[in-house]
C-alpha cells in the first residue's frame, strides 16, 4: 500500500475547505499557457451559461477575465528569465459570493518592478470614471504597444469596466522577487 | 478581384476584406495573446488598398469581445482608414454593438473621438 503523508491530506482538505468557504468556481496554479487560457475561458463561459448569468454580467466577467489572465501570461517570462524557472508559475481563482464575482491572481514579479507597478495601480485607482475614459484614450492613442501586450491598457480597462478600485498586495519573497496579488471585484450593482 | 480573408477562431475574428469592392468586415472575438502578429496581414492589405482605393470604403466592425492588446491594433487599422479617407475614398465605419452592451458602444465612441472618419453606431439585437 502506498504511504501518503498525512500532512498532504490535511493540506488538501484545508485548501478545499478554504475554496468552498470562498465560493471558488474555478482555480488554477501552475504555468500559464495560451492553451490554458483558452480552456479557462471556455469553462467559465459554460459555467456562467449554466448558472443563467445575466448577459451583461457574463460579458463583464469574460472581458475582465481575459485581461487578468493575459496579464499573467505576458509577465510570466519576466521573472523566469531573471530569477529562474522555479518562479514560472502563477495562481488564478474566480469566485462568486451573492451577486459579485471576485477574480484573484497571484504571480511573482521582480522586486525592482514593484514600485513602478504600485505607482501605475495607484494612478488608476485615483481616477474617476470620466478620468479613466480620458486616460484610456490617451494611452490607446499615444502609448507605445509592447510586443507582449496592450502597453498598459489592461489595468485601466479593468478599472473602467468594473467601476471598482484595483485591490493589490506585494509580498517580498527575497531581494530579487516579490509575489503580486491582484483582487478584482465585479459587482452586479455597479453595472 | 483581390481579397484578403481569414476564418474566425475562438480567439480571433473572421476578417473579410474585398479590395475590389472596398468592403472590410471584422466579426467575432478578438482576444489573441499576440495581436500584432494577427493583424499584420490586414494592415499590409490596407497599405496595398491605399494605393488604389475605391471611391467608397465600407467598414463593418461587429465584435463580441476584444482585449486591450487588440484595441491597439484596431486603432492602427482605423488610422490606415483615416489616411485612405483623407486621400479621396469616402470611408464609413459601422460599429456594431449588442443592445445591452454599453462597454462595446463606449469602445466605439472612444475610437470615434480619436479617428477622423465618419462612424455609425449600429445597435444589433442579441
Amino acid at each position: 500500500m502506498p504511504v501518503i503523508s498525512s500532512s498532504i491530506m490535511v493540506d488538501a482538505f484545508n485548501i478545499y475547505d478554504k475554496m468552498e468557504r470562498n465560493n471558488i468556481l474555478l482555480s488554477f496554479k501552475g504555468d500559464i499557457t495560451s492553451e490554458l487560457l483558452t480552456s479557462i475561458l471556455t469553462i467559465m463561459e459554460n459555467k456562467m451559461e449554466n448558472m443563467q448569468e445575466e448577459p451583461k454580467m457574463k460579458k463583464k466577467v469574460y472581458n475582465v477575465l481575459v485581461e487578468c489572465l493575459q496579464n499573467l501570461y505576458h509577465h510570466m517570462d519576466d521573472v523566469a528569465d531573471a530569477a529562474g524557472d522555479v518562479n514560472r508559475s502563477a495562481i488564478f481563482m474566480i469566485g462568486k459570493v451573492n451577486n459579485a464575482y471576485t477574480i484573484t491572481t497571484g504571480n511573482y514579479i521582480l522586486s525592482e518592478n514593484v514600485n513602478g507597478l504600485r505607482g501605475r495601480l495607484d494612478e488608476v485607482n485615483a481616477l474617476t470614471k470620466e478620468e479613466l475614459k480620458e486616460y484610456y484614450k490617451k494611452v490607446l492613442n499615444n502609448g507605445e504597444m509592447s510586443l507582449k501586450g496592450g502597453g498598459g491598457l489592461g489595468m485601466i480597462d479593468i478599472a473602467r469596466k468594473t467601476g471598482e478600485k484595483l485591490e493589490y498586495n506585494f509580498l517580498e519573497i527575497d531581494n530579487k522577487v516579490s509575489f503580486f496579488t491582484l483582487n478584482i471585484k465585479i459587482n452586479q450593482i455597479s453595472l | 478581384m483581390e481579397k484578403y480573408s481569414i476564418d474566425g477562431t475562438p480567439k480571433t475574428p473572421t476578417i473579410s476584406f474585398d479590395l475590389g469592392s472596398g468592403v472590410l468586415e471584422i466579426k467575432g472575438r478578438s482576444i489573441p495573446e499576440n495581436s500584432i502578429e494577427f493583424y499584420k496581414p490586414l494592415v499590409d492589405a490596407l497599405d496595398k488598398y491605399a494605393g488604389s482605393p475605391k471611391t467608397a470604403t465600407n467598414v463593418n466592425i461587429q465584435l463580441e469581445y476584444f482585449n486591450t492588446s487588440s484595441s491597439k491594433c484596431i486603432l492602427d487599422v482605423f488610422k490606415k482608414l483615416e489616411n485612405i479617407n483623407k486621400n479621396g475614398s469616402a470611408v464609413v465605419i459601422n460599429w456594431h454593438y449588442e443592445e445591452d452592451d454599453e462597454d462595446m458602444l463606449e469602445a466605439g465612441e472612444d475610437y470615434q473621438a480619436i479617428i477622423n472618419v465618419p462612424f455609425k453606431m449600429v445597435q444589433v439585437s442579441e
